[in-house]
């Protein structure tokens, strides 16, 4: 991957200037042989906006072929392989990484106040797993692609799919693997390197919905690493699995699959929680309200995701009486998710807010986050379920999650993190107009699903000629995804000028509280001069104080206040 | 019942489907409620967001003594209404599933096949349709449902239902149409290729009405030209099963077979006219074919005239294409102007869209006609 040149372009004038991670060694091979976890986080972070920019031109040739009833530029053939890749690849290869893979990889261990992750090489050896499975997906796509759509449902992909179905799904199955070993050094760093003083409960929110992800991608992985290998089997060597012809059952491995793929939704979405809880409380000055609820409920939704999967298979011939269950289970995981909203928009009472890009980004996060939540309770309940279900009206909810939940998180956690990252301030008020961008382009672009799929619209249509009433909301849905496009092409110009023309970045440009923001911008390689005492809360901000602020000082003296005790 | 599209519905741009069955009113009930509770929840959030930000915005003003980091209450006082709410929804949402999911005893039964890329339909009194299917208004019909080959899922938007439609088991589901019109039957399940054009649809008549049509063996009410009703006959009296895509021991195919020069058994040849091809329906072993057996029954009083002008007119529009019996959408012998044979029936857009005909077809439109044909015909031979 070439993706190390901007880093390495930063420049080191000052004579003075002290090493930090991304100068200390600037030859390829001291890229490529790191064992740097925020080496490892930089290598990750433009191995994914690669893939999300491929997933983003296949959304955009989406949009424009669906503005004409008939079909625009392309073969029904070639428009299956086109939304199958925009979803293997945003999935697979973006939204599962996104955020744990770059921030998580970055400051989890900064936060805990450790040096590392627990196995840095397993860190390495995960980003090296991602490339080679990166390379397998962009392997089969120039051999012609795949058109099972991403969630390669047999017998279709098993017996009848004619394209590169096997290569695709090695990509998944090794992808899965990448995320096994992040979740694997994720769980032992939190539970084995937590700096002197950092409890459990003053751990960030941030490290809380990391831990609850970590726990659902080694136990979710593996199944569907199983599952994608048994329709392989099945491809292959014609053992019969899945496939009536050959004795299997096909609504096996959508059970199977959904028991992976409905927790692997939180694997997406949690992370992004994380980010929004310290950007809420980080840009109202104020410690979280209800940390417990916040950092619990991650742990809940964890635990309830994992029992929620067959509300994606109601109308399969799934018994009615397990239909039941698992709409009930699925209405108790709004709970935990509207306890979070809640305690974040509270959070902001008597706070001194301040309204920088990342806080926008995190307000945005909220708002489509509770319609993309709320959404899902039409898609819970059965009766409703049973009209929407397979339209556009899904494809509307999990884009909001999807994209107005994490999107809207990383692009957050981007702006926040980027001034300790690479050392350099972006312009704000660029930022803070894209911000608002996003969220106008985001809301045009999928309330329209919202309604046609009400209307009755199926996903994964290349043709409605028979339905042209539908036509005049895809337009506006395509017009909405070129204002979106817009608001996610700007951050490419700001970001990467202040690289080079921004001004340096003080080590807490925003003056918050996190350990991460006690070292230098950017960080030396081994995060700390020395292992930090912690002795205060992670949210305890000086404009809550009437005494000056004591930062790591105040562990010298022996004179942490401790406001709430940890636990 | 409460709908929208009554209120918005004059300005021909749509906001929500008709609703055409029982079940309809009650799960727009359901629907209409959960919209309300997102439209008001959301509200709330968005605006105690807002306000929030501008009081408590950074250098304002205001009170921000003994600020609060946590309270009980408040956390069991939010976290209560989602969840009675919840179960609400979740309550009323199961109630109208399992209603849905038993069928009355006395429903009108129908069996549909889902295949790559049509629906079969087959009625409890014989008659057959593809793509389109009747219904009397006011009547149950349970519908029992299977695949021939990948998943495919049954879906009438305007009735609300929905069922999966799996290979290698029965599904099924039940609903009472209210509304004679027509409604969109839809593929929602992906199924490959042509998913988005495996649809047709559903026509929902007066008794009285459908009465008649199945009194008329279920035929098409508008009028068919000659080959269409020549590929009727042809199934009803299934020559497809000898006949087929190319020459077999039991029998020579029909495929372009129209104009050529056959040679006979008695030395005898001749051109393959109108004439010879009447004659071999009704007198097949008058001249055989070199290489074939008098295997074929003599049709002579069996077959009306009527039919076979139909007949002779359908083989001549036959062509090699995909391998299999297949009506041609381009090929000559039907009247100048009319619809290729099988689009009627087979593509989704001519019935399901009858008012919206400007809407031209996309590009590679008759070889779609022509697979789906293609599926048809092997279906028949079966």
């Amino acid at each position: 991957m070439s993706s190390i040149a901007a880093p390495t372009s930063l420049p080191g004038e000052e004579p003075i200037e002290q090493k930090n991670y991304l100068n200390v060694k600037t030859t390829l091979s001291s890229w490529l042989l790191t064992g740097d976890h925020k080496r490892i986080a930089v290598l990750y972070l433009f191995s994914i906006f690669f893939f999300f920019i491929l997933g983003s031109i296949a959304a955009g040739l989406v949009r424009y072929e669906l503005t004409s009833p008939t079909g625009r530029i392309m073969e029904s053939e070639t428009y299956n392989k086109v939304f199958s890749a925009h979803g293997i690849i945003m999935i697979f290869f973006f939204l599962i990484p996104s955020i744990p893979a770059t921030f998580g990889n970055f400051f989890l261990p900064i936060m805990v106040g450790a040096r590392d992750l627990a196995f840095p090489r397993l860190n390495l050896a995960s980003w090296y797993v991602y490339v080679v499975a990166g390379i397998l997906m962009l392997t089969s796509l120039c051999l012609g692609g795949v058109d099972t759509g991403w969630t390669f449902y047999p017998p279709y992909s098993s017996m009848y799919a004619n394209s590169q179905v096997t290569l695709t799904i090695l990509a998944a199955f090794l992808a899965g693997f990448s995320s096994i070993m992040t979740g694997m050094n994720f769980i032992v760093t939190v539970h084995k390197m937590r700096a002197p003083g950092m409890t459990w409960f003053r751990l960030p929110l941030f490290v809380w919905a990391h831990y609850a992800t970590a726990i659902i991608m080694i136990l979710g992985t593996p199944v569907v690493a199983i599952t994608l290998s048994l329709v392989l089997v099945e491809r292959v060597l014609r053992i019969g699995i899945f496939s009536p012809e050959l004795g299997g059952d096909p609504v096996l491995f959508q059970h199977l699959f959904w028991f992976y793929s409905h927790p692997a939704v939180y694997i997406m979405v949690l992370p992004g929680m994380g980010v929004v809880s310290e950007l809420i409380a980080n840009f109202s000055r104020k410690r979280i309200f209800g940390y417990e609820f916040v950092a619990f409920s991650s742990l809940a939704i964890a635990a309830l995701g994992f029992v929620v999967w067959g509300h994606h298979m109601f109308i399969s011939t799934q018994s009615m009486y397990q239909g039941i269950f698992f709409s009930l289970l699925s209405f108790l995981v709004a709970v935990p998710s509207a306890i979070k909203v809640f305690n974040w928009t509270a959070t902001m009472y008597k706070g001194h807010v301040v309204l920088a890009a990342p806080m926008l980004y995190a307000l945005g996060f909220i708002g489509l986050f509770t319609i993309g939540g709320l959404t899902g309770l039409f898609l819970s309940s059965m009766g409703t379920n049973i009209h929407l279900t397979n339209t556009y009206f899904v494809v509307a909810h999990f884009h909001y999650v999807m994209v107005g939940g994490a999107m809207m998180a990383f692009l957050g956690g981007l702006h926040y993190w980027w001034p300790k990252m690479f050392g350099r301030m972006y312009a704000d008020n660029w930022a803070q107009v894209t911000a608002l961008l996003s969220f106008v382009g985001f809301n045009l672009t999928f309330m329209p699903q919202f309604i046609i799929g009400w209307m009755g619209m199926p996903r994964r249509y290349h043709y409605y000629y028979f339905a042209p009433e539908f036509q005049a909301y895809h337009i506006a849905s395509s017009l909405g995804a070129s204002v979106l496009a817009v608001s996610l092409i700007l951050p490419v110009f700001y970001l990467g000028h202040s690289l080079k023309y921004g001004p340096k970045a003080p080590p807490n440009p925003w003056g918050a509280h996190g350990l991460e923001w006690q070292t230098d911008s950017p960080p030396i390689t081994s995060n700390f001069e020395s292992i930090p005492i912690v002795t205060d809360e992670v949210y305890d901000f000086p404009e809550e104080r009437t005494e000056p602020d004591t930062h790591l000082a105040a562990a010298a003296t022996g004179n942490g206040k401790a406001k709430k005790g940890g636990s | 019942m409460l709908h929208l599209p009554n209120l918005l519905g004059q300005m021909n741009f749509p906001v929500a489907p008709e609703q055409a069955s029982n079940f309809a009113g009650e799960h727009d009930l359901i629907f209409y409620t959960l919209v309300i509770l997102t439209i008001v929840f959301t509200a709330l959030v968005g605006l105690a967001m807002v306000a929030l930000a501008v009081r408590f915005r950074q250098g304002s003003k205001v009170d921000r003594s003994n600020p609060k980091h946590e309270h009980l209450g408040l956390e069991i006082g939010w976290s209560l209404p989602p969840l009675l709410l919840g179960l609400a929804v979740f309550f009323l949402g199961a109630r109208l599933f399992i209603k849905e999911r038993i069928p009355p005893k006395d429903a009108m039964e129908v069996f549909v096949i889902g295949k790559q890329w049509m629906w079969h339909m087959q009625h409890a009194n014989g008659i057959r349709e593809n793509n389109t299917l009747h219904l009397p208004v006011g009547i149950p019909v349970k519908v029992t449902l299977i695949s021939q080959d990948v998943l495919h899922a049954f879906y009438i938007p305007e009735f609300r239902v929905q069922y999966h439609v799996v290979p290698g088991r029965y599904g099924h589901v039940w609903f009472t149409p209210t509304k004679v019109g027509r409604y969109h039957l839809f593929c929602a399940m992906y199924c490959g290729t042509q998913h988005s054009e495996m649809g047709g649809t559903v026509i929902v008549q007066e008794p009285a009405e459908f009465a008649r049509w199945v009194q008329n063996g279920g035929d098409e009410l508008a009028p068919m030209t000659a080959p269409q009703m020549g590929e009727q006959v042809w199934n009803r009296y299934g020559c497809g099963n000898c006949h087929v895509q190319s020459d077999t021991e039991r029998a020579p195919t029909l495929v372009g077979i129209a104009g050529t020069a056959r040679k006979f058994t008695d030395g005898t040849s001749a051109v393959a006219d109108m004439a010879y091809l009447r004659e071999s329906i009704l007198r097949p072993w008058d001249r055989l074919t070199v290489g074939y057996r008098d295997t074929m029954p003599a049709y002579q009083g069996q077959i009306s005239e009527e039919d076979v002008v139909n007949l002779v007119a359908y083989m001549r529009t036959m062509s090699p294409e995909k391998g299999a019996l297949v009506a041609a959408p381009q090929g000559g012998g039907r009247p100048e102007g009319a619809k290729p044979v099988k689009e009627r029936v087979a593509a989704v857009g001519a019935l399901a869209s009858e008012k919206y005909m400007d809407n031209a077809p996309p590009r590679k439109r008759n070889l779609a006609v022509g697979a789906i044909s293609a599926q048809d015909g092997q279906g028949y031979r079966k």
